[in-house]
């Protein structure tokens, strides 16, 4: 298990360098002169020049990286060219509101995510199993930005029961977060029920069964338990969906996370903000899946792993 | 796909045929799988046929009629600058279904040559490639999407490409796998060693290729379904379609200040978008019930 831990952090030394060297090349790819690029048509040669420096794009592209990763190492990001705030600066303001929005997201999706997919294994193929598995490929069909856009007009327009923009109350997080936790809960609500019904069909439940088990340990205790594994591996999957996800609902919501910032900054061609925008998410995925294969190892000793 | 094919190296056409037949035998027996085809079927034919069915040029503005209300006329009524909701929609079909095309081609065309080499000749370049595809995969859904953009700049044919790329490393790892195990296979090994002219080429084509062909077909189908979603997604961020294209997205964008006044604007266009991506998606789960029952993705 420890080589099998130790081998799978060293696998994701190439991908950290690789996401980092992406983000780098990210602006040097832009075709043309990217300097040109990022200032607008409408500047003036000495602004292009100043960004040129700015952005250190006058320098050799060895040079180049060589300072890049050097910042890198010591958390330096560069400024942002619209605010002149040092980017770093500008993420921690707004983390901590994306990891409010994706753990409240987290919450509702595996909330009812778990609870539909063991309503529709118990009564597979029943009414209500056909109900929950329509609703569950509805959700996962849905796009994000529409279906908040949608519970913005039932909830705040039509019912007024919850603000539908800005943030600060915990009324605030309620739409944002059903909206971006329902396309996971779709999800695990699906491989919640298959494998539930996988192990429902084994030996050892119906042994449970034949010595007379009350159904609701044998659900809740037998069965459950054995058919988590598959599970949290799709819960741990699904901090990928909920980051990108992010990214659609904070727009939405006009939520002050990373996701909006990486939009903004697109827009406005604000280049090192994208870059750290999506240096900050890609790391995290990274180090979650890292999480999440770690803590896979640790709980289910049977598996092995070469 | 773990059967064994029949008659390896006698008719292989002959078995393909048969074995395709058989799984249109099961899929028309799967009606989720059914409902789905009809949905993207209707889809598909409302983006053909649009010029004819449309009531309105789908460009055509008229103030007078900004935000009007459905009516008879317009039945879906009519967005922020008074062209027709309904003529947009319609419209909108072309694009979508284009770019879910467009995205699985690049997709399949880069990602199962690069899969199959990949597994098939393993060493370096199986763990540099590989390594590349776990960096694409470090992007999280839309955000390498977005990546992308920022680079080619925004606008439609750079969201195409740009969601194409993001599907190659999703076929890039499947078809590895699948070549992996094919190629530990008897028949792939006894092809190998018996038939003395069984090339490399002539065993990728002949034998792995055509047996990655099942989960290749059920990918593809949910992959339009991505694609049509990240598409519509880069629009609404104003990344992709631009306005005036009438494209799902894009439409939302502009609609979405309306909310209050005039919801129609914003439930339409979001409603074709979930109709077929649910198309694709119900078609997806009706071939992989029909090709193999087993078979998980």
């Amino acid at each position: 298990m420890w080589a099998y831990i130790a081998k799978r952090l060293l696998l994701a030394v190439p991908v950290v360098i690789g996401v980092a060297f992406i983000v780098f090349a990210m602006v040097r790819l832009i075709p043309g002169d990217p300097a040109m690029v990022i200032a607008g048509q409408a500047a003036t040669p000495e602004y292009i020049a100043a960004i040129r420096e700015d952005l250190g794009l006058d320098r050799p592209i060895v040079v180049q990286f060589a300072v890049y990763f050097k910042n890198l190492t010591t958390g330096d990001l560069g400024r942002s060219i619209r605010s002149k705030a040092p980017v770093t600066e500008e993420l921690w303001a707004r983390l901590p509101n994306t990891f409010r929005l994706a753990s409240a997201s987290m919450l509702v999706a595996v909330t009812v995510g778990v609870t539909a997919g063991i309503v529709s294994a118990i009564r597979p193929y029943s009414l209500l199993d056909a109900a929950v598995m329509v609703a569950a490929l509805t959700g996962l069909s849905m796009p994000i930005f529409w279906s908040g856009l949608m519970m913005i007009l039932v909830f705040s327009v039509i019912l007024g029961w919850f603000p539908a923009v800005g943030t600060g109350t915990l009324a605030h997080l309620v739409l944002p977060s059903v909206t971006l936790g329902m396309a996971s809960a779709a999800i695990i609500a699906r491989m919640t029920r298959s494998s539930m019904l996988e192990v429902l069909r084994t030996d050892y439940i119906r042994t449970a069964r034949a010595k007379g088990q009350v159904e609701r340990i044998i659900i809740g205790r037998h069965a459950f338990r054995n058919a988590l594994i598959p599970v949290i591996t799709v819960i741990g999957l699904q901090t990928g969906t909920l980051l990108s996800g992010a990214v659609l609902t904070e727009s939405v919501f006009a939520w002050p996370g990373v996701g909006r910032l990486l939009v903004e900054g697109i827009l406005t061609r604000d280049y090192p903000v994208v870059q750290g925008s999506v240096l900050v998410v890609a790391l995290v995925f990274v180090f979650v899946n890292l999480a999440v294969d770690v803590f896979y190892a640790v709980v289910d000793p049977r598996i092995h792993y070469t | 796909m773990s059967e064994r094919p029949l008659g390896v190296g006698r008719r292989p056409q002959a078995v393909r045929a048969s074995r395709a037949r058989l799984a249109w035998l099961q899929f028309r027996r799967n009606r989720v799988g059914l409902l789905g085809l009809g949905i993207i079927a209707s889809f598909l034919l409302m983006g053909m046929l649009a010029p004819v069915i449309a009531p309105f040029d789908p460009y055509d503005v008229d103030f007078d009629k900004s935000l009007e209300k459905p009516t008879r006329g317009s039945p879906f009524g009519r967005d922020e600058l008074g062209r027709d909701m309904l003529s947009r929609v319609i419209y909108g079909a072309r694009i979508s279904l284009v770019i879910g095309v467009i995205a699985v081609v690049i997709g399949v065309g880069l990602g199962v040559p690069l899969g199959a080499l990949s597994g098939y000749y393993g060493g370096w370049p199986d763990l540099l490639t590989q390594r590349g595809v776990d960096v694409m995969l470090a992007f999280p859904g839309v955000l390498l999407a977005i990546v992308i953009v920022a680079v080619l700049g925004v606008g439609l044919p750079q969201a195409m490409i740009a969601i194409g790329v993001v599907s190659i490393p999703v076929y890039a790892r499947l078809v590895r796998g699948q070549t992996l195990s094919l190629r530990a296979q008897e028949f792939v090994e006894d092809a190998r060693a018996m038939v003395a002219n069984a090339s490399d080429r002539r065993i990728i084509f002949k034998h792995i290729l055509p047996n990655t062909l099942a989960v290749v077909i059920v990918q593809s189908t949910l992959q339009v379904a991505s694609a049509i979603l990240t598409a519509a997604a880069l629009g609404f961020l104003g990344l992709g379609a631009q306005p005036p294209t009438a494209e799902w997205g894009a439409m939302l964008s502009g609609a979405r200040q309306y909310l209050r006044l005039a919801p129609h604007a914003v439930t339409f266009p979001g409603l074709a978008i979930m109709m077929t991506v649910l198309g694709f998606n119900l078609l997806g789960d009706g071939i992989r019930d029909a090709l193999d029952p087993k078979m998980r993705l």
